[in-house]
Parts: structure tokens; C-alpha cells; sequence
């Protein structure tokens, strides 16, 4: 005698909801355009990549939310490095503007939210109590910044072109030049952390840490050209930078307004 | 040939490398350069629900602490509710409670907390109750693509054996490394974490 286990039964069999095949949660990670947790050619990455399977879970009110951010969370010269740590004139190095969107996966800007930056000053040297590498210490340059973005994802900062600086790798692997990025999204399953290097340095096709990634195409997206079209004539050289972050199966922000 | 899909590729992830303080907490790289500052400390004194500790490293795999990372908590609210326009759930809102906050570990002991409060239980689409949780994010240097994990509490036994993402954990011994250890030190409710990166302990990291 055959006996049936009975029939699951979806629990939203007879919603009142009408049907939307926009459940809210992101696409999929494409994680063959990441690097791999284990990347032996950074040895810092043996000894902290897990080796387990990652467990894939459908994204919940707790992926699909993350944290809302307003102007009223910066001050006005958050996104000008060339000023906001400045104590007796300009920080040394070639002025650079860095702008770009933030995008999703679809294509569409990500609004109001935050993008967080720092670097290294035009010689190299990072403004961290760890850092004891011998090029000077910049005394008008921080180092960091962030910016919201705009109604249709635009983001722009002012800064100096960081150096290249050597690290223990390899006894001499040099980082290409490089600014880091932070970008939020608006969901906690968006965030990213990634690095911007500079059209046409050397270094990126030896660095250890970019070749990490090993799409040739995901690799050069990290790699911003030169915008002449956006440099202010005789001030600044300017960079472009568009970041995308994870496409969502989403309408709750069509009809958004603009944060505070 | 087909219609092409012509959707955009995600920007690849980087190292968050051994200077992110500089650009996420600049006090802890050692100097003063934003007027408002984000950190580790979520509550303030009007913010609703029971404050706790959440204390503990995160060790490599050779059990020592990483002294450079830095974890970000998200989380909702003493009612449930996260603080963001997409959670439609029946919790209410508490304007005193961003639900975010972010810290690096101590340079010697590698000691990671932050001040918060008990998320309560969530509701989720389907109207399963999920048990409470804290989402955890982790990026250091040798860490290439940030790293996604839980924490659930000690005392909520009934609850934790019901949720459906730790049900989903196999074996089921590795649940417990997604659970922080309740205690109570000099009045304070402390919720007491280790997060391995590698070994027989292996924490649970989800791809979300």
C-alpha cells in the first residue's frame, strides 16, 4: 500500500495580495567574478578564508533592509579630501576629482546612499598608527571621505592621486594605486567593499591582491579612465567610477521620495 | 540567438585591506577628521528594549584573534521591525534605533563589542516567526569578499530550535556557532561570540 507523505501547501495559496514576481530580494551573487576567499598568491587570505561551503539562504526582511543614511550623517566637507583634514594649505599630489554612479545590476542608479572612501597620500604613506612605511606622513591630508548619493545615484569627491607603496607579500610587491570604497546599497545583502585603481599603471597586471579576481572583464571594471571631459581645467584631472551593486527583485523604491 | 539579457555585472569585492579604519572608523587609525562619527555603540538613552553586550573575536585558523577586522551588526529593532522602509511588518517603529552600527577589534587583545539591545522575534513574509538574530558582516585584510554570518542568543531555546535558517545548518552540530553565549557581568547582560574562520569549530557563513 502506497502512502502519500500529504502535499505541501504554500502558505500564500489564497492571498488577497495580488501577484508581483518582485519578492523584494536580490539577485543571485555571481561569485565567479569575486575573488575566492582562498587566494594563496595573498597569503594574508590562507589563514582567513573559510573553508566550509557558504550556506545560501533566500533573503529575508533581514537581507532585504540595511541601513538608511541621510545627509544629516555628514558634514559639508566630507567629500572634499583636498580640504577636510587641511591644517596649513593643500595636501601634496596631482588634484584628482573621482565621480561615477552607483548602479544595480538592472542598470538603475542607487539613490541616497552612502559611499565611504580613503587612500593612501601622494606618496604612499597611510595615515594609520599601523602603518610604518618611510614616506612622509601628508600634515594636510586625512586620507578618507564619503559622499551620498544622488537622486539618480551620482557620487563625485575631490582628492590627491595616492601613491603605489610596498607590503609584505612577496619582498616586493607594490600596490598598484588604489582608493578604497565602501558602498551600502539598500539592502545589508548589497554591501561591498572593493578598491579603484588608475588607467594605465603598471602595477595592476603584478598586484597580488587585484589578480585575486579571476575574471579578466570583472578586473578591469576596477580600473576607472581617465575622464578629461569632467577635469576642471588648470585645478584638477578627474577619474570615472561606476560601481554596481547586486540587482533586486524589487518596486518598494520606485516610488520614493529623496532621503532628507 | 535569443534576446539578450542585458543586465549589468556586480563590481567585483577587494580586500578591505589593514587600513580600513582610516575611512570607516578614522578614531581607531588615530586621528579627528569627521564631524559625526559612526560606531560600535547603537543605543542611545531613549532607544527601546533590553541593552546588552555583544563581546568576542574572531580567530584564524590558527586560533589567534584577528587584531584588524572590522564587523558591522545589523539588526532590528525590540519589536521586530527593522528601520528601513521595505519592512512591512506589524512591528512598531523606534525613531531612537538605526539598527547599525560598526567596530573594529582591539589592536593587542582583538576584543570586538558593541552596545546594543535584544532584537525582538521577526516575522517573516510568509508569516513564519524567525527566531532573533543579529546580522553580522566581517572584512579585514586576507579577507577577499566580505564575510555574512548570524547571531542568534543562548536563552532562546525554543525559539532558535524552530527558526528556519538555522534548521537549514548541517550537520547540526554547527548551529552552535551561530549562537552567542548569555551572561550577566557587574549588572550588564552580556552576549559572548567566537566567529573561527577555519577548523573543526568553522563558523556558519551564509551566502545571502
Amino acid at each position: 500500500m502506497n502512502v502519500q507523505a500529504p502535499a505541501l501547501r504554500d502558505p500564500r495559496l489564497n492571498s488577497p495580495e495580488p501577484f508581483t514576481p518582485r519578492d523584494g530580494g536580490f539577485f543571485q551573487r555571481d561569485r565567479s567574478i569575486h575573488p575566492p576567499a582562498y587566494a594563496p598568491g595573498y597569503k594574508s587570505s590562507v589563514l582567513r578564508s573559510p573553508r566550509q561551503s557558504l550556506l545560501s539562504i533566500e533573503n529575508s526582511a533581514s537581507e532585504i533592509t540595511g541601513p538608511v543614511f541621510g545627509h544629516n550623517d555628514l558634514g559639508p566637507l566630507d567629500n572634499d579630501l583636498i580640504r577636510n583634514y587641511a591644517k596649513d594649505g593643500d595636501p601634496v599630489g596631482e588634484r584628482i576629482v573621482v565621480h561615477g554612479q552607483v548602479l544595480d545590476e538592472t542598470g538603475r542608479g542607487v539613490p541616497n546612499t552612502l559611499v565611504e572612501f580613503w587612500q593612501a597620500n601622494a606618496g604612499g604613506r597611510y595615515r594609520h598608527k599601523k602603518d610604518t612605511y618611510l614616506a612622509p606622513i601628508d600634515p594636510n591630508f586625512g586620507g578618507c571621505g564619503r559622499a551620498l548619493t544622488d537622486d539618480t545615484g551620482y557620487y563625485y569627491f575631490r582628492t590627491v592621486k595616492p601613491g603605489p607603496y610596498p607590503w609584505r607579500n612577496f619582498v616586493n610587491s607594490w600596490r598598484p594605486a588604489h582608493i578604497h570604497f565602501s558602498v551600502f546599497g539598500s539592502g545589508f545583502a548589497q554591501r561591498l567593499i572593493t578598491q579603484m585603481y588608475f588607467e594605465g599603471d603598471p602595477l595592476i597586471p603584478v598586484c597580488p591582491i587585484l589578480t585575486t579576481i579571476p575574471d579578466k572583464d570583472a578586473l578591469d571594471r576596477l580600473v576607472a579612465p581617465l575622464d578629461l571631459n569632467a577635469s576642471t581645467p588648470f585645478d584638477s584631472l578627474a577619474y570615472r567610477f561606476d560601481i554596481v551593486l547586486r540587482g533586486q527583485r524589487s518596486t518598494y523604491f520606485e516610488n520614493r521620495t529623496a532621503g532628507n | 540567438m535569443p534576446q539578450p539579457l542585458n543586465y549589468l555585472k556586480e563590481t567585483a569585492s577587494q580586500t578591505a585591506g589593514p587600513y580600513v579604519h582610516i575611512g570607516l572608523i578614522p578614531a581607531m587609525a588615530g586621528f579627528d577628521i569627521f564631524e559625526k562619527n559612526f560606531s560600535n555603540v547603537l543605543v542611545t538613552p531613549n532607544t527601546q528594549g533590553e541593552r546588552i553586550t555583544l563581546e568576542g573575536k574572531v580567530l584564524d585558523g590558527s586560533g589567534s584573534p584577528l587584531r584588524d577586522v572590522l564587523l558591522e551588526i545589523w539588526q532590528a529593532n525590540a519589536a521586530g521591525r527593522y528601520n528601513h522602509p521595505a519592512d512591512r511588518s506589524a512591528g512598531a517603529l523606534d525613531q531612537d534605533f538605526r539598527g547599525w552600527g560598526r567596530g573594529g577589534s582591539d589592536f593587542d587583545s582583538g576584543l570586538i563589542t558593541f552596545e546594543t539591545i535584544k532584537p525582538g522575534a521577526i516575522v517573516d513574509k510568509t508569516g513564519r516567526k524567525c527566531a532573533p538574530h543579529i546580522n553580522v558582516w566581517i572584512v579585514a585584510r586576507g579577507i577577499n569578499i566580505g564575510l555574512n554570518t548570524r547571531l542568534y542568543f543562548s536563552d532562546e531555546e525554543a525559539v532558535n530550535a524552530d527558526d528556519p535558517v538555522l534548521n537549514l545548518v548541517e550537520p547540526a552540530v554547527r548551529r552552535k556557532t551561530l549562537i552567542a553565549t548569555r551572561s550577566e557581568r557587574a549588572g550588564k547582560v552580556v552576549y559572548s561570540f567566537t566567529i573561527n574562520l577555519q577548523g573543526p569549530d568553522e563558523t556558519v557563513f551564509f551566502d545571502v
